[in-house]
């Protein structure tokens, strides 16, 4: 019983309920020179991610806008605060890592800036929860790839 | 005792009781399930019947003359009787087994309606379906130049009467309409707008997935053309389906599909078609999964479907009743007359985030779009939670959900 309540406690930390209440850079960004959508179609989570790239290939700026239940709003916004300022190869590097770590759970080593991503891995105790928290990430990658098809967790 | 608990009696208690796969726990709770609407769970006596069937008489059918072939063609064709009865059809010929509701409409859609309908013509639908209703007819506008036309439904999620009855013009070809909401639980007055459409010569499919499970049919009654139903939300297998249809309209139609079983006779000049109703089932069908819903049929009927609808109307009022006391909580789809299903939202806590903090105190429920996506876009919202009773729940099930349901509202708080 109180196993079951720390899970729940676990997937709904406090960083991740701040994050959902609170969405980091959540709007349209005008200026974008990458965006990609992404549906989640089990649950009708929908979201479209903008990126603004650089001459350098720096992100230099992010945002998210879309609609989706508290995990993957709070991980795409996560995302946009890992990814704002970063080199676009190390962007697609994070995306491996965080994927391979909900959907594996193999603990990719985290550098310092993504430390805070920690917080979403009470999902992997929830294996319908983990495409919620992947999205924002497929996502990325489609942006980052200039991919045309929204991207799924399916 | 409560007032709803006296109207209830006893009988809920002894119905859960044939459902063996409610006696566990799930997350260390006792399951509660109200996820009905989704996947109806299946009596002893219809998990029996097909373990039996497996254990002792399976062969395919129609085909061989050795016994056990015999012995599973009597079974798969009774339960063929079993269903003519229970929706009360004129006879056998009328009673197409199929792998669901989804493939009953796409059959009436492929069969019925793409050899007759081009440009100028329309199909109407209701902003209610379920994706099962609505897709088929694009496919065929798409294949035809036929139009699609959607009657609108009210702010309760009920079709607005007077403007469907518009809608119904001479050049509508058919009518395809839920009996009930899946997403809203709302019944709609099939029986009035079938007579309506019957006055100008419409043709009227219903898709019965959530009526058939929970109140008496009579296609007959009814009068319409086209009755579709699934054998897995009426306490069955999955991967059953039955399409009641008009003998006079199934004479007309070509084959859906074409293979074994559908044939009288065939060479390279050509193919003679079986007779009603083999002519469109085309290949070696479901036979376990149908005997399994003779099965049910069978147990449905040893309690009688007014007693079902009688027990079940006063668990879903109970349960809107309890659900409109919490603080938050918004209900979606709040017709006059409704059954089995209530949508809601709570506070501004995701459908998803409700499902999974629920699951985690064993209470079952549906999240998302339930299929019927139009629906929440009526209602301006990407989906909801769903609780839906069926016979087997009782008042206990419908507490747990309310307490489940606070303490998300707690972990969000």
């Amino acid at each position: 019983m109180n196993q079951q309540s720390d899970d729940l406690r676990e997937l709904y930390r406090e960083l991740i309920l701040d994050h959902a209440r609170s969405p980091r850079h959540f709007g349209r960004l005008e200026h974008a020179t990458h965006q990609a959508a992404g549906i989640n179609p089990l649950c009708g989570d929908k979201l479209r991610l903008y990126l603004q790239v650089d001459a350098d290939n720096r992100i230099e700026d992010t945002s998210f806008e879309g609609t989706g239940c508290a995990i993957s709003v709070a991980s795409a916004s996560l995302l946009t605060d890992t990814i704002i300022g970063q080199p676009v190869d190390k962007a697609e590097a994070y995306f491996e890592s965080v994927t391979k770590r909900l959907t594996h759970g193999e603990p990719a080593e985290l550098d310092q800036n993504l430390e805070k991503l920690r917080a979403l891995d009470g999902v992997r105790e929830f294996p319908s929860r983990v495409k919620c928290a992947t999205l924002a990430w497929h996502a990325l990658h489609s942006a980052l790839n200039q991919q045309e098809e929204p991207a799924t967790t399916e | 005792m409560t007032q709803a608990q006296a109207q209830l009696g006893a009988s809920a208690e002894d119905w859960r009781k044939d459902f063996p796969i409610l006696d566990q726990s799930v997350s260390g709770h006792a399951l509660v399930y109200l996820d009905s609407a989704a996947s109806a769970q299946q009596p002893q006596s219809v998990i029996d019947a097909v373990a039996r069937y497996h254990q002792e008489d399976h062969a395919n059918v129609h085909r061989g003359v050795h016994t056990l072939s015999h012995r599973a063609t009597e079974a798969y064709e009774g339960a063929r009787d079993k269903i003519r009865g229970f929706v009360n059809a004129s006879s056998r010929t009328e009673i197409v087994l199929t792998s669901g509701t989804t493939e009953s409409i796409n059959l009436v859609a492929q069969s019925f309606c793409r050899p007759r309908v081009g440009p100028g013509d329309k199909v109407l639908i209701t902003h209610l379906e379920h994706h099962a209703n609505i897709v088929p007819w694009q496919l065929v506008c798409e294949q035809t130049g036929a139009e699609l036309v959607v009657a609108p439904i009210d702010d309760d999620g009920q079709l607005e009467f007077e403007a469907l009855r518009a809608l119904l013009t001479d050049d509508v070809f058919i009518l395809a309409m839920g009996h009930v909401s899946n997403a809203l639980g709302t019944v709609n007055p099939v029986k009035e707008i079938i007579a309506e459409a019957r006055q100008r010569d419409i043709p009227v499919l219903i898709d019965g997935a959530q009526g058939v499970p929970h109140m008496p049919i009579d296609v007959q009654d009814l009068d319409c053309d086209f009755y579709a139903f699934s054998g897995h939300k009426m306490f069955g297998p999955t991967g059953t389906g039955v399409l009641y249809a008009r003998e006079s309209l199934l004479d007309a139609m070509p084959p859906y599909q074409g293979g074994g079983d559908m044939i009288l006779e065939v060479s390279f000049d050509g193919t003679i078609y079986n007779e009603l109703p083999y002519k469109f089932e085309a290949g070696t069908p479901n036979i376990s999964g149908v005997i399994g819903v003779g099965a049910a049929v069978d147990y449905l009927q040893s309690i009688g479907m007014e007693r079902v609808a009688t027990s079940e109307q006063v668990l879903h009022d109970y349960m809107v009743e309890s659900l409109s006391e919490i603080d938050g909580m918004r209900l979606i789809g709040t017709a006059g007359n409704k059954t089995s299903v209530q949508s809601f939202l709570l506070d501004d806590i995701h459908s998803h985030d409700l499902g999974t903090i629920l699951d985690h105190q064993g209470v079952a429920i549906r999240t998302g779009h339930h299929c019927a996506m139009p629906v929440m876009t009526r209602f301006g919202i990407s989906g909801t939670a769903r609780a839906s009773v069926a016979l087997y729940n009782n008042l206990d099930d419908v507490d747990r959900l309310v307490e489940a349901l606070r303490k998300a509202q707690q972990i969000f708080a």
